[in-house]
């Protein structure tokens, strides 16, 4: 008899990871054989997906329940726009800064809203975000309530032509995509994943076991906003144009991807990923009718949260116990007997 | 003078957060719910007002009469209807599920009446004033607004310090699990709380889009202007809330003396100075 052993990958990992390695692959090589309209959509998915991993790593993880990330999404986009129009600067350069500035800003924005918890720090953090908007739309260097515009000369920089141009930012948003979900991934199977699995499940015994608490929500708040920034910076070099409306927008950048991830199933990296694909195939169906697509996606929210609050990818979960992304860890009993317990 | 005068209309001002805030106020200190649609709700209220005004001829304050029960009814029904089922749950549901609410009065009244902006019109009040010493008039219907703020706050102030129900509602906040072993039935009266919560709800909806315009997607900031007042006077303290109000209205006015773009702004940077400050509030009561 072999002795028990601890496993992580599951059958259902391997198979996915043997499914999505060419369907990643396809989706690179995109460029050479899609349009541009397809581009721009599975662009727009690639940074919402990003986005909604990102939320789900504060909300469903840390239990920081922000509903002020739009904050970051702005400060990324505006520090790209100042940057390369007012400065000057190269717009790569400029790219690589606006992440890190939306993380610095971060760090004093925490002192204020991490004074309040729950619900109330939800408020302050969506407080912080139209001081933010306010503050945009009175500084005249900013463009003030108008807002800035990226030049011809700008976008020349990242490629003359504009074939390549859509191709190359379109690659970027894949990338920064799988750069965010590799990174969630890897967080979560690492030692302060598990601090962070604790803290999901029971803060309070997470911090009797020895987990620093608020130091490991210090750190996830302020590494999210600055991946946030530059996914923020990302989407508006696509845009072409920021205003204080569109770039703290609560609607666009939180509500939809808060959506996202209670659909698909908080607490799994699983489920930002569903959650964006009902969503976009949502909103593609009901284009037509407007704003009929928000009150259904508000009403499939809140009969989510009502009938099966862990989300489409909860349900299977519980159903199959299935594990596409495996962060937790398998006691596998003496084979051939089948695993026995596990842990999500 | 021309301070003295900041402060007065600040403070009048103040009157209206004050009201914005009692209905979260009170679903905070009975549910501990935090209603991330309550800024709709006002909307909503102001709404069904305008409605009412349009369908029968009332005048919106008269409006009130129809406008109070529909929206104690819409209030009792979404507690026992939604919000009931997601109290064990811990934080995320509630929010989510005001969230999604949020969602629906925005977009349902912005496909039934489209982005115009409407007002109420209630005639002469609205631009009446009255002098005072030193030459400082102040405007008669800020004024009404005040006392109405500061009559809601006393009356429910008798309400749970005078009342048998009041009782059962602090009982409630105090130790729900055991309220229910003295035979209180939890779920109805949440929803009589939410009911009662949507009246002042209603009121403030109508008496500030007699004064303001409004149109669908004016509601969060009606909302985080409430939270803004109930977090500064201090969680659970409502006459905590009037003064919260007040010193809101007061920062808004300064800014708005310095530049008239400065309003909002300046209120958030108060709140944001007395966050840092004192966390709690100026006068906190219940822990949250």
């Amino acid at each position: 008899m072999e002795p028990e052993r601890v496993e992580r990958g599951t059958k259902a990992s391997r198979t996915f990871t043997v499914v999505a390695a060419p369907a990643l692959a396809a989706l690179v090589a995109l460029p050479w054989w899609g349009d541009a309209g397809w581009m721009r959509l599975i662009a727009e998915m690639a940074y919402y997906l990003a986005l909604a991993q990102l939320w789900n790593l504060l909300a469903g993880y840390a239990g920081l329940v922000s509903v002020g990330q739009q904050a970051y999404v702005g400060l990324g986009g505006y520090a790209l726009f100042y940057l390369t129009g007012a400065q000057n600067m190269n717009v790569y350069l400029a790219l690589a800064i606006a992440g890190p500035f939306a993380g610095l800003i971060a760090i004093p924005v925490s002192f204020a809203v991490f004074r309040l918890r729950g619900a109330y720090f939800a408020v302050g953090t969506w407080v912080m975000s139209e001081v933010f908007a306010l503050s945009a739309s009175l500084i005249a260097v900013l463009g003030a309530g108008s807002g800035l515009s990226l030049t011809p000369a700008i976008l020349r920089q990242i490629s003359p032509d504009r074939g390549s141009r859509d191709a190359i930012l379109y690659l970027m948003s894949l990338a920064i995509s799988v750069v965010v979900c590799a990174i969630v991934y890897l967080l979560l199977r690492s030692r302060h994943g598990l601090a962070l699995t604790a803290i999901r499940d029971s803060e309070p015994a997470s911090a009797s076991l020895g987990v620093n608490t608020f130091r490991t929500k210090f750190i996830i708040y302020v590494a999210t906003a600055a991946c946030t920034g530059l996914i923020g910076a990302l989407i508006f070099l696509q845009k072409l144009r920021i205003s204080p409306e569109a770039g703290f927008s609560i609607n666009d950048w939180t509500v939809v991807v808060i959506f996202m991830v209670v659909i698909g199933g908080i607490g799994t990296i699983e489920g930002p990923f569903i959650g964006m694909l009902v969503y976009i195939t949502l909103r593609e169906l009901l284009a037509d009718y407007g704003t009929i697509y928000l009150i259904l996606m508000g009403m499939i929210a809140i009969a989510v949260m009502l009938k099966a609050p862990s989300g489409i990818w909860g349900w299977v979960v519980q159903r199959y116990d299935l594990q596409l992304f495996p962060v937790g860890r398998r006691l596998v009993l003496a084979p051939p007997t089948p695993p026995q317990t596990s842990e999500r | 003078m021309e301070w003295l005068n900041i402060l007065i209309q600040g403070s009048l001002l103040g009157g209206i957060y004050a009201l914005f805030a009692i209905g979260l106020s009170m679903s905070f200190g009975i549910m501990r719910l935090v209603n991330i649609a309550h800024g709709d709700f006002i909307v909503l209220s102001a709404y069904v007002a305008l409605v009412v005004t349009q369908g029968t001829g009332l005048d919106p304050i008269s409006s009130l009469i129809i406008v109070v029960p529909v929206m104690f009814v819409v209030g009792y029904a979404i507690q026992r209807g939604l919000l009931n089922h997601t109290l064990s749950g811990g934080l995320l549901p509630p929010l989510l599920v005001t969230f999604g609410i949020s969602v629906i009065i925005q977009n349902g009244l912005l496909a039934g009446f489209g982005a115009y902006t409407q007002r109420l019109h209630e005639g002469a009040i609205e631009t009446a004033s009255v002098q005072i010493f030193g030459g400082i008039s102040i405007g008669v219907y800020p004024l009404v607004v005040f006392a109405v703020a500061v009559f809601a706050i006393a009356s429910l102030q008798l309400l749970f310090y005078r009342t048998g129900l009041g009782r059962a509602f602090r009982a409630v906040s105090d130790d729900a699990d055991t309220a229910e072993l003295m035979g209180i039935d939890n779920r109805k009266l949440y929803a009589l709380a939410l009911g009662i919560a949507m009246i002042f709800t209603a009121i403030a909806g109508v008496l500030f889009a007699i004064r303001t315009i409004f149109d669908p997607a004016a509601g969060p900031i009606r909302l985080i202007l409430a939270f803004e007042a109930v977090i500064i006077g201090g969680l659970g303290n409502m006459w905590g809330t009037l003064i919260g109000g007040v010193v809101l209205g007061v920062a808004q006015a300064v800014g708005a003396a310095l530049s008239p773009t400065w309003q909002i702004l300046a209120g958030h940077i108060a709140f944001l100075v007395i966050l840092i400050v004192r966390p709690s509030g100026l006068f906190p009561r219940t822990r949250d």
